[in-house]
């Protein structure tokens, strides 16, 4: 089962950056849009082109109220298509398809003190968590590492808004952001969340555990877009259709193309709703989501088809 | 502002009934009909059962996300006697009020939209205006201000809506039972299970662990979404039309299940359903979990042939460690001799409705 | 399953090498469990601080290297100094809990109400398996329940132990035992 979705109307479409373009999106048709929690992310449907692609973008903090929705979408030099098309294409006015919000990031309520630890566009969902622990008094820092103050989105907006608990750490400025010397001083009880290149979640995380936190207090926005390959075929055994799997395309979106319905809910990996059972596989699985275990991908007989692929001749799905 | 529960000025169509000491609960002959019967077949086995929570046919419990019945008033008016013996049976951990927020925004624009002739709510922004005509409550309150409200959010309600509501905070890959009121249960005790997360509260289950049944329906409840509520029944039997079996109090109650005779099964042993229904919560990105109570007498359901026969079915081919942990091994025997005219061995059609 | 799921396991001590520091709450014999696991690692022992119940007068226990040692006479007051340093601990420390059922049920609810999750607390059952109970009636607790069925020392009701147990209040539930049949209580069997 897939989300309720709700059709909106971009009513506000601002370059916040040279490279971040801040869309604020309006019910079309009267319908409520429900308030967001803290670190959610809506499934934006886009038609570009002629194609249909489903990108999971992070809400935003003006979205927390509900009503209306805010996305910030960084242009990417290896869009597949998704990011070109906002940047380039989308024009206040446009109506555009969006889930009800889903929560894979969510903060751990139960804390003593909250350290949030941003990278670049990965602040979306950090600023989000950040205004709902100020509205609600508890304890936390903020931590946002940019490029630069200019490439840097809504850096003044949060320097006013969190003033004292915030850090800016700009590279212009060969200001660096060290995470060992953060993690030693926090109380007994606090948590860590941190979104931004892969890179720097690995490193912000072997900092941590160094300093001997535990598993269960460090958390990172997992999902990620699917990465391309080499073409693939896929047969779905229920529904009797067929097609290939294109080089840009995820194996989800090549299926949703030829009109089967399959489940899904981040698009990204990590929820595992978009499970599937594999009745045959012409090739080896390569497996991209951060949902199975090892000894399930070992089992070879499930595969969730948002990021992962075949390496080989053709994949048979029960669906 | 006064909870009136003077029934003299309430409609009509509410009953003056007890759950306690003459016990005058009854169902009128509309509530049998739309009872909700749990089995769908003759047999029970424990299974999650689980479907959405869509509208059901109209004038069904189902037929609404929240069910007013006839007994809304009276069961208020216990559930404010229980909370004024025992306050613990009304917890919410400190980091619960977000979602305590949402649990009184999904009720009150509910219980307006689908019984405008007894509720109303007008928002001005967060300026809200709350009236409950059958309970005599005109109430002007800030959303997201406690201090406008006489009790917490949670509290001030649930204190106004029928079934028992727990609130289930998510992280750890888990859901914590961290907020709850529960003074209309099956024998157990919000406050011995506050803070337990989903595996360790149905920890006392018999038969489902091993079945994995509860690690799956976790694993499900994880993905709830937004705008996306689901349902299931669970029964058991209850001696008197007693709504508050606690734990609390089974010293006082237990001994009801001695007192049944050949001659009182009819009025004295109901069958007790409960009908729980799941919401994700969207500030908090907690679930609510809502376990409403139907009760309904021996003689009231056999009303329904059908469901007698199948009734009878069912209770004579459950497991005795089923029987023991739903507490029937008392009266079971005794039950069945009653039932037993009531079942011809006619087969029964599919489906919970009565044909 | 015999196991009951929210019956908790308690395991064995298991210090981390990276922790950067370790927080001990020990009762009695239990301390043997602690110096067993810290034995051969002097370097986690130069940054433990140990909190011990132990009869006034009694020795530092031999095997403690440089741990900071400090000796409580009651299970209470020795809680109470493991939560004053539990209220000072940075993140990085590891706690440690062992001694007898009811000590681990009531220490353990401690360190989760001050947000210890998962790995950041291992624990050891040393010493015998009394359970500390609730009675569900009354909410009175009851420390060191050898055998069950047994009267309520608060309220008096005769009272089984529930294989049900919450670790927010460290005790298992103890219900009406008669409720059904005044006066007629299972055979009691020992924990």
């Amino acid at each position: 089962m897939s989300a309720t979705r709700y059709t909106v109307r971009v009513t506000e479409a601002e370059a916040v950056t040279p490279h971040v373009r801040r869309l604020r999106l309006e019910p079309a048709d009267g319908a409520a849009l429900p308030p967001a929690s803290a670190g959610a992310h809506t499934v934006v449907t886009l038609e570009a082109n002629g194609r249909t692609l489903r990108n999971s973008y992070s809400l935003t903090a003006p979205s927390l109220a509900g009503g209306a929705y805010e996305i910030a979408v960084l242009r990417s030099p290896t869009s597949r298509g998704g990011s070109r098309f906002v940047h380039e294409r989308l024009r206040e006015g446009d109506t555009l398809s969006v889930s009800a919000p889903v929560n894979l990031f969510p903060l751990h309520r139960l804390a003593r003190h909250h350290v949030l630890v941003a990278g670049g566009i990965g602040i979306t969902p950090i600023a989000a968590m950040a205004e709902e622990l100020s509205r609600l008094g508890a304890s936390y820092e903020l931590h946002y590492a940019v490029r630069s103050e200019a490439a840097g989105a809504f850096c003044r907006d949060l320097e006013a808004r969190h003033a004292s608990r915030m850090r800016l750490y700009s590279s212009e400025r060969q200001e660096r952001l060290r995470v060992r010397e953060i993690v030693p001083h926090q109380p007994l009880g606090s948590h860590l969340y941190v979104c931004g290149p892969q890179r720097m979640i690995d490193a912000v995380f072997a900092d941590a555990r160094a300093a001997g936190w535990p598993e269960a207090n460090l958390h990172a926005e997992r999902f990620e877009a699917p990465a391309g390959g080499d073409p693939f075929a896929v047969r779905l055994a229920r529904s009797g259709k067929s097609t290939t799997v294109g080089e840009h395309e995820s194996l989800l979106e090549a299926i949703e193309r030829i009109g089967v319905e399959a489940p899904y809910l981040c698009r990204g990996g990590a929820c595992g709703e978009c499970i599937c059972d594999v009745i045959e596989a012409d090739g080896e699985l390569d497996h991209r989501d951060h949902f199975l275990s090892p000894e399930e991908r070992r089992a070879g007989d499930k595969i969730m088809i948002c990021m992962s692929r075949l390496k080989g001749r053709e994949l048979v799905l029960d669906l | 502002m006064s909870l009136a529960f003077d029934l003299s000025r309430t409609p009509s169509f509410f009953r003056d009934e007890t759950f306690r000491g003459d016990f005058t609960f009854e169902n009128s002959p509309e509530s049998i009909r739309r009872f909700p019967f749990p089995f769908d077949r003759d047999q029970y086995m424990y299974a999650v059962n689980i479907e959405q929570h869509m509208p059901g046919p109209p004038k069904s419990a189902t037929a609404f996300p929240i069910d007013i019945d006839e007994h809304y008033v009276a069961e208020m008016a216990d559930r404010a006697k229980v909370l004024a013996e025992d306050p613990l049976r009304c917890q919410s951990l400190p980091h619960m009020i977000t979602a305590e927020w949402d649990l009184l925004e999904l009720l009150m624009t509910s219980m307006a939209r689908d019984y405008p002739q007894w509720f109303s709510l007008h928002r001005d922004g967060d300026r809200w205006h709350w009236v409950n005509r059958p309970l005599g409550i005109d109430q002007r309150f800030t959303f997201g201000d406690a201090a406008t409200l006489p009790y917490g959010p949670m509290e001030y309600v649930t204190r106004q809506c029928q079934g028992d509501f727990c609130l289930l905070d998510q992280r750890d890959d888990n859901l914590w039972l961290d907020a709850g009121i529960v003074t209309s249960q099956a024998d157990w005790s919000l406050d011995f299970d506050l803070g337990m997360n989903f595996i360790e509260w149905h920890g006392p289950v018999p038969r489902a662990h091993d079945m994995g049944i509860f690690e799956r329906a976790l694993k499900f409840l994880l993905n709830l979404q937004i705008g996306r509520p689901i349902r299931r029944l669970n029964w058991t039997m209850t001696i008197n039309p007693r709504l508050d079996t606690s734990p609390e109090n089974y010293h006082r109650w237990g001994i009801d299940r001695t007192t049944v005779t050949p001659e009182n099964v009819g009025d004295k042993v109901h069958l007790r359903v409960e009908l729980q229904a799941l919401w994700r919560l969207p500030r908090s990105n907690a679930i609510v979990f809502s376990i409403r109570c139907y009760l309904i007498k021996m003689r009231e359901l056999v009303t329904v042939p059908k469901w007698g026969r199948r009734f009878h079915r069912v209770l004579r081919d459950l497991p005795a460690d089923l029987a023991d942990y739903k507490g029937l091994t008392n009266y079971r025997a005794t039950t069945l001799e009653w039932l037993a005219p009531y079942d011809d061995g006619a087969p029964t059609s599919p489906g919970f409705f009565p044909d | 399953m015999s196991e009951i799921t929210s019956r908790p396991i308690w395991g064995k001590l298991d210090p981390a090498d990276q922790a950067s520091a370790h927080l001990v709450c020990a009762e009695g014999h239990g301390i043997e469990a602690v110096v067993a696991a810290f034995a051969g690692r002097d370097g986690l022992l130069s940054r433990a601080t140990v909190v011990h119940v132990a009869p006034v007068g009694a020795a530092r226990p031999a095997g403690l290297g440089g741990a900071a040692y400090h000796r409580h006479p009651s299970r209470a007051t020795a809680l109470t100094a493991f939560r004053a340093h539990l209220a000072r601990a940075k993140m990085g420390t590891q706690v440690h809990l062992a001694g007898s059922e009811a000590f681990l049920d009531e220490a353990s609810a401690v360190a989760v109400a001050c947000g210890i999750v998962g790995d950041g607390l291992t624990t050891e059952l040393s010493g015998p398996a009394t359970r500390r109970v609730q009675c569900v009636h009354c909410k009175g607790m009851m420390d060191e329940v050898a055998v069950t069925p047994f009267a309520c020392s608060h309220c008096g009701i005769n009272l089984t132990v529930r294989d049900h147990y919450s670790r927010r209040l460290g005790a298992f539930m103890g219900v009406c035992a008669d409720a059904e049949a005044p006066g007629v209580l299972p055979a009691a069997s020992r924990f």
